[in-house]
């Protein structure tokens, strides 16, 4: 299984929304349901945790070269 | 005065002298109408300017026209800039254009108009060719001027919206006549890098010179080749460019087009708390629905009567034990049976009969053979002693009894001639109960030879 710091929010996203839809599907075995929930139950943190605790990421300005540096807005 | 004739040459290119020399033919300013446009293919533009009286032929050469910000058409209104000569090999004068923009409308508007018609002619703005917005995008480039209020108001928005984005600034001019330039190479970049998930190209507000570069076609070229989404930003809500056109999406302004480009945190945690409600009363539900089965299954007659289940599989025991054990008996006392039968008839088909002839067969056999051997044996002995009574007869020792001897040379054979013998030989000579040895003494012959009878 991919661990909380390779999945992208999107991934974590699409997981939590199918699973979702898997026990919404009715007729899951009752370990599976367990099963599911618990891994939506993750996924769910997963989720909130990647739009919670956001390390401010760093505006960059790119040159014609395509070399990245830092960029601050000019607030005027 | 001498009566001159002039060629037509002479007299056309006097025209030109004159007209050539007027300076105010050098330089008009001609307002008209077009009319008989002609593009021709080496790239000089043929055309009358008229008004609603009278009518001059007009050319612009290939070197002026390619400034030219729109197309010439029949009927249009223009504002001509250019000068009066000769065309000596027509012997017509006409007007030389040298710039030329469209009256009444304006010459940007025109311009816009047109290379719209083309493009959208052309297919630049189908919508089959729109490509689908990344929901949650992870890098997000941003080109436009690095300086304004649009960079900044895109900045703060993404980051207040959607802090998880990483926001790449791709600088360009956004006016001037270098911009569109610009802008092309920006885009282009940001496909190079292959990072971006999406763009976001645009600038604020300006006069629609300022916002010029973006109706350039290499613009909307560049933004319709992209394969990274683009969301054009140019502007206010009024202003609408052909890049908006072109773009996969347009927003009203930069701050709309950042709000396009990514979701809402706020909302996303709000979707995200649902989901984990949604799952938390699906495992409920689900519980619950399992919960009603078991307790029907509880209920059933057969958990709450077991010891009836019991009694009936006791009693369906007993009868299957009874019916292997009938069938065990049974099969016993068959085989016991055929078994004694097999004895008796072993027994019956038992050889005695056949043994008591053969013993019987055997002693009568054997009383035979002893009888007749011992009469064999005595009729044998009675001839024996025949034989031997016959053979004493015969015996020469018996002669001997009677007082014969027989002699024998040293190397013992019967003397019966005397020339067997010399004189002095030492010869054997059997009498009935002994061996004598003797020596020839004498020799006497005898003429009449008693012993004929050499075989006694």
């Amino acid at each position: 299984m991919t661990s909380e710091k390779e999945m992208t929010f999107e991934m974590a996203m699409k997981e939590l929304e199918s699973i979702v839809e898997k026990l919404e599907q009715g007729d899951v075995e009752i370990e599976k349901a367990l099963e599911y929930y618990q891994k939506g139950m993750e996924l769910s943190k997963i989720c909130t945790n990647k739009l919670t605790h956001v390390q401010e990421k760093m505006v960059q300005i790119m040159n014609e070269q395509g070399e990245t540096l830092p960029f601050e807005v000019q607030e005027d | 005065m001498i009566e001159r004739y002039l060629t037509v040459t002479a007299l056309t290119r006097y025209i030109k002298r004159k007209l050539d020399t007027d300076k105010h033919l050098r330089t008009i300013w001609l307002k008209g109408e077009i009319s008989n446009f002609k593009h021709h293919n080496r790239g000089h533009m043929y055309m009358t300017i008229k008004d609603q009286q009278t009518r001059i032929r007009a050319v612009m050469f290939a070197g002026n026209n390619r400034f030219l910000k729109f197309m010439p058409e029949d009927g249009m209104q223009v504002l001509i800039k250019g000068e009066v000569s000769v065309f000596e090999a027509a012997g017509q004068y006409q007007l030389y254009i040298h710039s030329m923009e469209p009256d009444g409308v304006g010459e940007l508007y025109l311009a816009y108009e047109q290379l719209k018609n083309k493009l959208e002619i052309k297919g630049y703005f189908n919508k089959e060719y729109k490509k689908p917005l990344p929901p949650y995008p992870k890098h997000i480039g941003v080109i436009t001027s690095p300086t304004g209020a649009a960079v900044r108001d895109i900045i703060t928005t993404i980051k207040r919206r959607y802090p998880i984005a990483q926001i790449t600034l791709i600088p360009t001019l956004v006016q001037g006549p270098t911009a569109s330039e610009s802008i092309k190479r920006a885009i282009e970049l940001a496909n190079k890098q292959k990072d971006f998930d999406v763009l976001i190209v645009g600038r604020g507000g300006g006069s629609i010179e300022e916002l010029w570069s973006f109706n350039d076609e290499v613009v909307v070229k560049a933004i319709f080749h992209s394969n990274i989404p683009i969301i054009s930003a140019v502007g206010h809500e009024t202003d609408t460019t052909l890049a908006d056109f072109v773009a996969d999406l347009r927003a009203p302004t930069p701050t709309g087009a950042a709000e396009l480009a990514v979701p809402s945190s706020k909302q996303l945690l709000e979707k995200t708390n649902a989901l984990k409600n949604q799952l938390n009363q699906l495992l409920d539900h689900q519980i619950t629905q399992y919960q009603t089965v078991l307790n029907r299954l509880k209920n059933a007659y057969a958990f709450r009567y077991p010891e009836h289940l019991m009694r009936q599989k006791e009693q369906e025991l007993d009868k299957l034990i009874e019916q292997l054990n009938k069938l065990n008996l049974q099969s016993s006392q068959q085989i016991q049976q055929s078994f004694i039968q097999l004895e008796n008839r072993l027994r019956r088909s038992f050889p005695k009969r056949q043994f008591e002839q053969a013993i019987n067969n055997y002693v009568t056999l054997n009383n035979r053979l002893q009888k007749l051997m011992t009469k064999y044996m005595e009729d044998k002995k009675e001839s024996l002693h025949i034989m031997i009574d016959k053979l004493m007869l015969l015996n020469p020792l018996g002669v001997l009894k009677r007082g014969f001897s027989v002699a024998y040379t040293k190397d013992n054979k019967i003397i019966k001639k005397s020339e067997q013998v010399e004189l002095n030989d030492q010869i054997s000579v059997r009498i009935s109960d002994a061996l004598l040895t003797c020596q020839v003494l004498n020799k006497e012959e005898e003429k009449n030879d008693i012993g004929k009878r050499d075989d006694f």
